[in-house]
């Protein structure tokens, strides 16, 4: 029986795409998302017999516990099973690189949110009901809450580290201009707007399923295993999409698994454990905040001739991610400029607060904030335009071109990007407008600031940049297609179908990505680091040659074709002058022939080594570059602040998909205004975060998007190393974007009456930052404005 | 035997719903999941701040039904009793052809993760069935009650905005006589069964009653004075999915035609307790067109259209952001207690932190705004962290009665500031008498330390409070020096 036959919907204008790869095709999920059918775990239809999990909280930041009293919690009404740690069969925990992260505590608590013990009940409501009950003996100890007193007391996760290139101390002692100062930078939640979740599902002969919200499902597969005491083959993985990540989902669920599974393995039911919104971001961990203190020495044009630059992290109660995210924090210190003479010590502090993980930029921007915040206090003692003090110190092209960390920049574009940038958004110009206009305006003033990305490609540690890909071609000619990567939003799925469809010369909807599955890809890295369709995309380019080749050799001998005269383009297998054929023929022909229709892809990042000891090596493949320029205006009477115009140049190589990279720049750079202006996480002094839900934590909303934006691609730049179809990463550089919107809030606050060497704004930048920013310059003795002070006109 | 399960009929997507309440406090959004299996609509937050869970709600008005968006996550089902939900699932068209606000969101590229996106479709379509074309300042203002992580907004405005573009869906017509037939009828159905000779039913068996008049309210409520009066929920549906507790009586004021009034006379502005914050807005800035900006940025309009003016008075936050605008205009409440009546003026109502004037079985009837000649100099200002959907940090509100520059009567008050919104009368009376000028303001200034001493929290230090709650004062005057020019940097400032 003729298994061919014309697929739907395949016009002819279809087959006649010029190329797929490159160009913007919608998100996958397009439809799905706007007709509300995309599953999340949270809508998966369960057995009736679904129970549901909460997590018992510690009340207190630092608590030696005596005894958990759960004798109400088990009278609780729709109760079903309650855990504690004594109770798990294999390791408890959940810590991705140290194992100090225990999934349930049962003798010393460390941070206000730890989870203490978990249920199981027949309701999500109930569950949340009963955790409430809780009672316990506990004796507080002292807790060290934030940054300044952990440094203190030397209180640190893990060992600090120091990169010294060339002689720092000599360099700083001869130079003509020094200057010192320090900026403190808030940490930031996630907030995906899907909560944490898990649903584990016991399946025979011990085996669990698990549809985890999850970057990371190798870890989450890996980590449930020896909470479970099982092997990883007895534990699947399942990870359609998620509703937002960012990091926050890459060591994150595996706690939410962990305790899924532990109930399901002790009721024998499916357990279903979704954080309420609130406890999501009490439990769960957030981006580091810093303290940064930098002595710079430069020379009268502004070169920079030596830094010394401190930078302390706020990790929480363990390590989690803390040394990766810190590494590359010393990583990105340099930004864009060339460091000769530099030290950088970085400082992990342990402090009584939840752990904080990955998010997107991963340590990166924390480290070019401070850069950042160094050439605006050259250009401030200099009093010259800070993008002079920033080009004299740019990385050179054929010098001047190694990283504290001894990589070579080979593929600088940043003077290209920066001089495009410069004329396109009428830099210069405006700030000649804008000076004049702060002249006219004592409470309004308007900063404006060009600062540039150069992010660093490839996971610090090495052996994270590998990828598997399982690709099936069935015999009516459609493509199934596994890989590695996860799907949050960013449009991996679509990018990597786009190269699979590219190789083989088919429409696009031929080729259909399934669920990221630990059983039909393992040992996974996570979808993080940018590094999703660089990596994934590779192998299933790689799954796809493989296929395409056995087919070309099948076709070969059967049709007496040399190889190079058979090609796959539009839909069809073009055989030299024979007739072309659908490529569902040439796969019912090649099945009847015995060859086989699946193939894995397998790739690893060439070219990259480092060393964790001396912070030496290529960590990265390559460098993604950018810039921009934001304009922002700031009411002197209230602080309050406008992002007014925005203007990027931003290099993705060759694009995969334009429309889906300038998604990721968008998101992106507002994300990271978020960051930089009004998400402010706040604990109080007993510890507890008090900013933990969306009345009081503020991510931006659609007014926050500024009043003028113009975003490029930068063009004719492919990536000159071999990645895939000569595109570059995208998902995490275009959040340090939003650091020209911070510099130009100083800029702003520069142009108030005083005068200070360096603007003390510390980071985010809200209304009360900046009332305190203009305050503090003020040379007045009254200090901010003072009602004495109400005798001019505007 | 009286009736302990009432059974509550709505219309769900254009069919008729009949559902046996259990629990009087089972969310819109729960039953939509779990019992209806329509998982298009999200929980992002459960607290009615992040817009993932966004339906329409239908409401007759004026013979027509009038769909608004509403946060489904902190209704309370009962509450729907003879009302029409819309949700996300409803609005694919029969061939599977998107709508046109779908359609524009696909077009516009506007998901990523897309987790947001059946909030925004909802909250859109609310724009989209309520005018005939739209602008950038409008869908933004409509999506304000709308997070999204992953595009930065732009493209889903982009859709707003061209959503009108695409031609009109043929088969989906919610206006349909039918449809307001239906509506009728349900309304006319009583949940809970009522007799002439015993009109109201027996309260302690129940955990949530709708009477449909005042009397019976005031009756029940005076004998149930531990009852709870339930408005637009806005607040105690997250005592429910927050802070977990177990509610009392639930008596809604939602059924009482007489409530939702809004009564204009030549000197004031009657607002009942059941007219929602939407509705009032757009009464009180038909007046007060300086409020537009303290209307625009009230919550956002899934609470507006949900919350009324009245409950946010009994609510009684330290914030509440529109509370310092009602004391500095002198707002008179009617409290109403059994049969009787009495005035109170707001400024008098607040007795300290989340406590107030009203008696036991009291309840607040109406609030009267006085609307001022434009004699009067006014002006109120919000400081927020964010802009939109924010709870202020400091609000301020001045009202002064002038005779040219001659300050006749000063009005100030502050919200965010102590433990209640309240007056600043050492303020006041510097200002009182005096000419409007440097001087003035200058002394007066001072006198707003002695008034307050504000708290440090999550929101700001007292420092700042203190700062800005001054410097606000400074906003007022100047911003009369520059002929009423607006020093909102959020509305004036353009890029260089």
């Amino acid at each position: 029986m003729p298994i061919t036959h014309a697929l739907p919907h395949i016009s002819e204008s279809r087959l006649n795409e010029p190329s797929i790869v490159g160009q913007s095709h919608p998100h996958d999920s397009a439809f799905s998302h706007v007709s509300a059918q995309a599953r999340y775990i949270d809508d998966l239809l369960l057995p009736t017999s679904t129970l549901h999990a909460a997590i018992g909280m510690s009340p207190l930041a630092h608590a030696n516990i005596h005894a958990i009293d759960l004798s109400a919690v088990m009278t609780a009404p729709g109760l079903v099973a309650t855990l504690q740690a004594k109770e798990i069969p294999g390791k408890n925990n959940y810590g991705p690189i140290l194992q100090d992260d225990p999934i349930l505590s049962d003798t010393l608590v460390q941070y206000v949110g730890q989870p203490i013990f978990a249920v199981a009940a027949t309701s999500h409501r109930l569950a949340r009901q009963a955790v409430r009950r809780f009672k316990w003996e506990a004796t507080p100890l002292p807790a060290i809450l934030d940054i300044t007193e952990a440094l203190k007391a030397n209180s640190f996760v893990i060992p600090s580290q120091t990169l010294v290139r060339g002689e720092p101390q000599k360099a700083l002692a001869s130079s003509p201009f020094r200057l010192q100062s320090e900026l403190t930078i808030g940490g930031q939640d996630h907030f995906y707007l899907e909560g944490q979740i898990a649903v584990a599902i016991p399946q025979e002969n011990s085996g669990m399923l698990i549809y985890s919200s999850t970057q990371h499902p190798s870890e989450v597969q890996h980590l449930v295993a020896l909470a479970l005491n099982l092997h990883s083959h007895d534990v699947n993985i399942v990870c359609q999409r998620m509703g937002g990540a960012f990091g926050g989902k890459e060591s994150q669920p595996a706690l939410i698994a962990c305790i899924a599974a532990l109930l399901a393995q002790k009721t024998g039911h499916p357990v279903k454990l979704r954080l309420d919104r609130d406890d999501d971001m009490i439990m769960t961990g957030k981006r580091h905040d810093f303290l940064a203190q930098y002595d710079v020495g430069f020379s009268a044009t502004g070169r920079i001739n030596a830094l010394k630059i401190m930078l302390a992290s706020r990790c929480g109660y363990s390590a989690d991610l803390s040394g990766p995210v810190n590494d590359r924090t010393i990583c990105h210190v340099d930004n864009a400029y060339f460091l000769e003479n530099v030290e950088i010590i970085s400082h992990r502090c342990k402090t009584n607060t939840v752990s904080n993980t990955a998010f997107r930029g991963f340590g990166g921007p924390q480290g070019m904030m401070a850069i950042e915040s160094v050439m605006d206090d050259i250009a401030g003692h200099l009093q010259c335009d800070p993008l002079d003090i920033r080009r004299e110190n740019f990385y050179g092209i054929h010098d001047r071109n190694i990283t504290p960390y001894s990589m070579k920049v080979e593929d600088n574009v940043i003077h290209l990007i920066v001089d495009q940038l410069e004329k396109s958004s009428h830099y210069q110009q405006r700030r000649s407008r804008i000076q004049a206009l702060n002249a006219n305006h004592r409470f309004i003033k308007r900063g404006i600031a060009l600062t540039p990305v150069k992010f660093g490609i490839s996971f610090n540690a090495t052996h994270y940049n590998q990828a598997g890909a399982l690709l099936h071609l069935y015999t009516d000619g459609t493509l199934l297609l596994n890989h590695g990567g996860t799907e949050m939003g960013q449009g991996l799925y679509t990018k990597v179908m786009q190269v699979v469809a590219e190789e083989l010369g088919v429409p696009l909807h031929h080729v259909r990505t399934s669920a990221t599955d630990t059983s039909k890809v393992p040992n996974t890295s996570a979808t993080a680091a940018s590094s999703g369709s660089d990596l994934n995309g590779k192998a299933a380019q790689a799954a796809a040659r493989i296929l395409k080749n056995r087919l070309i050799g099948f076709a070969s001998e059967k049709y007496g074709l040399p190889s190079h005269a058979i090609s796959f383009k539009d839909g069809l297998v073009h055989l030299a002058s024979m007739p072309s054929m659908r490529l569902a023929e040439l796969a019912t022909a090649a099945h009847a022939g015995r060859i086989s229709l699946s193939a894995t892809g397998y790739y690893r990042t060439p070219k990259i080594h480092w060393d964790r000891q001396t912070l030496t090596g290529r960590p990265f493949f390559y460098f993604s570059y950018g810039a921009a320029v934001v304009e922002v205006a700031i009411d002197g009477l209230t602080g309050e602040s406008r992002i007014l115009k925005v203007d990027i140049l931003h290099d993705v190589g060759s694009s995969l998909n334009p429309d889906i990279d300038k998604g990721q720049i968008e998101g992106g750079f507002i994300q990271g205004l978020g960051w930089l202006t009004s998400e402010e996480l706040w604990w109080n002094k007993k510890g507890e975060l008090k900013t933990h839900s969306p009345s009081t934590y503020k991510i931006p909303t659609a007014h926050d998007w500024p009043l003028e934006v113009q975003i490029e691609l930068l063009q004719n730049e492919p990536n000159r190393e071999d990645t895939i179809f000569a595109s570059k990463a995208v998902g995490e550089p275009p959040f340090m974007l939003a650091i020209a919107a911070f510099q130009a809030l100083r800029d702003a606050v520069s142009s108030f009456e005083g005068h200070a060497p360096s603007i003390p704004l510390q980071a985010p930048a809200t209304p009360e930052s900046l009332l305190k920013a203009i305050g503090s310059i003020q040379t007045h003795p009254s200090g901010l404005w003072s009602s004495s002070r109400l005798t001019e006109s505007l | 035997m009286p009736e302990t399960t009432q059974k509550i009929h709505f219309i769900l997507n254009d069919q008729p719903v009949e559902v046996a309440c259990q629990d009087s406090t089972m969310t819109l959004l729960e039953f939509l999941r779990e019992e209806k299996n329509l998982k298009g609509t999200k929980e992002g937050c459960a607290e009615g701040d992040c817009g993932a869970c966004t339906v329409l709600l239908g409401d007759l008005n004026q013979e027509k039904i009038q769909y608004r968006a509403i946060n489904s996550c902190i209704r309370f089902l009962p509450s729907l009793h003879g009302k029409s939900i819309i949700t996300v699932e409803a609005i694919l068209q029969k061939d599977k052809t998107l709508h046109p606000v779908q359609q524009a969101l696909m077009d516009e590229k506007a998901s990523q993760c897309g987790f947001c996106t059946p909030g925004f479709v909802m909250s859109l379509l609310a724009l989209y069935l309520n005018k005939s074309k739209t602008n950038k300042d409008e869908v933004t203002q409509t999506l304000a009650g709308n997070l999204c992580r992953c595009t930065g907004y732009r493209p889903i405005v982009e859709a707003g905005c061209r959503m009108h573009d695409y031609p009109n869906p043929s088969d989906w017509s919610q206006q349909s006589a039918q449809s307001v037939k239906r509506i009728t009828q349900l309304q006319s159905i009583q949940s809970i069964p009522s007799t002439p000779s015993n009109p109201l039913p027996a309260l302690s068996a129940l955990t949530y009653w709708a009477p449909d008049n005042i009397e019976h309210l005031s009756q029940a409520y005076l004998e149930n004075p531990q009852a709870l009066l339930l408005a637009g929920g806005t607040d105690i549906g997250l005592w429910v999915t927050k802070q977990m507790r177990p509610l009392p009586l639930l008596i809604d004021l939602g059924n009482i035609a007489a409530l939702k009034l809004v009564e204009t006379d030549p000197g004031h502005l009657t607002i009942g307790a059941a007219v929602k914050l939407t509705d009032a807005f757009e009464s009180l800035t038909q007046h007060y067109p300086q409020l537009q900006s303290i209307a625009d940025r009230f919550a956002s309009p899934p609470i507006r259209n949900a919350a009324t003016l009245c409950g946010n008075l009994a609510n009684g936050s330290p914030i509440g952001d529109c509370l310092p605008v009602l004391i500095a205009l002198n707002a008179q409440l009617t409290l109403q207690r059994g049969a009787l009546t009495r005035k109170l003026a707001l400024d008098a109502f607040y007795l300290g932190y989340q406590s107030n004037a009203l008696q036991s079985g009291e309840w607040i009837r109406s609030v009267e705004i006085p609307l001022l000649p434009g004699s009067y100099r006014m002006a109120s200002y919000k400081i927020a962290k964010r802009h939109d959907q924010d709870i202020s940090t400091v609000f301020a509100a001045y009202v002064f009665e002038m005779k040219a520059d001659h300050i006749i009567q000063a009005r100030v008050a502050y919200g965010g500031m102590a433990a209640t919104a309240k007056r600043a009368p050492l303020t006041e009376l510097a200002l009182k008498g005096k000419t409007w000028c440097h001087d003035t303001f200058n002394q007066a200034v001072d006198c707003i330390e002695k008034d307050f001493t504000p708290l440090s929290d999550q929101r700001a230090s007292d420092q700042y409070r203190r700062q800005v709650a001054k410097n606000l004062l400074i906003r007022f005057f100047l911003e009369h020096e520059s002929q009423a020019q607006s020093m909102d940097i959020h509305h004036q400032t353009q890029p260089a």
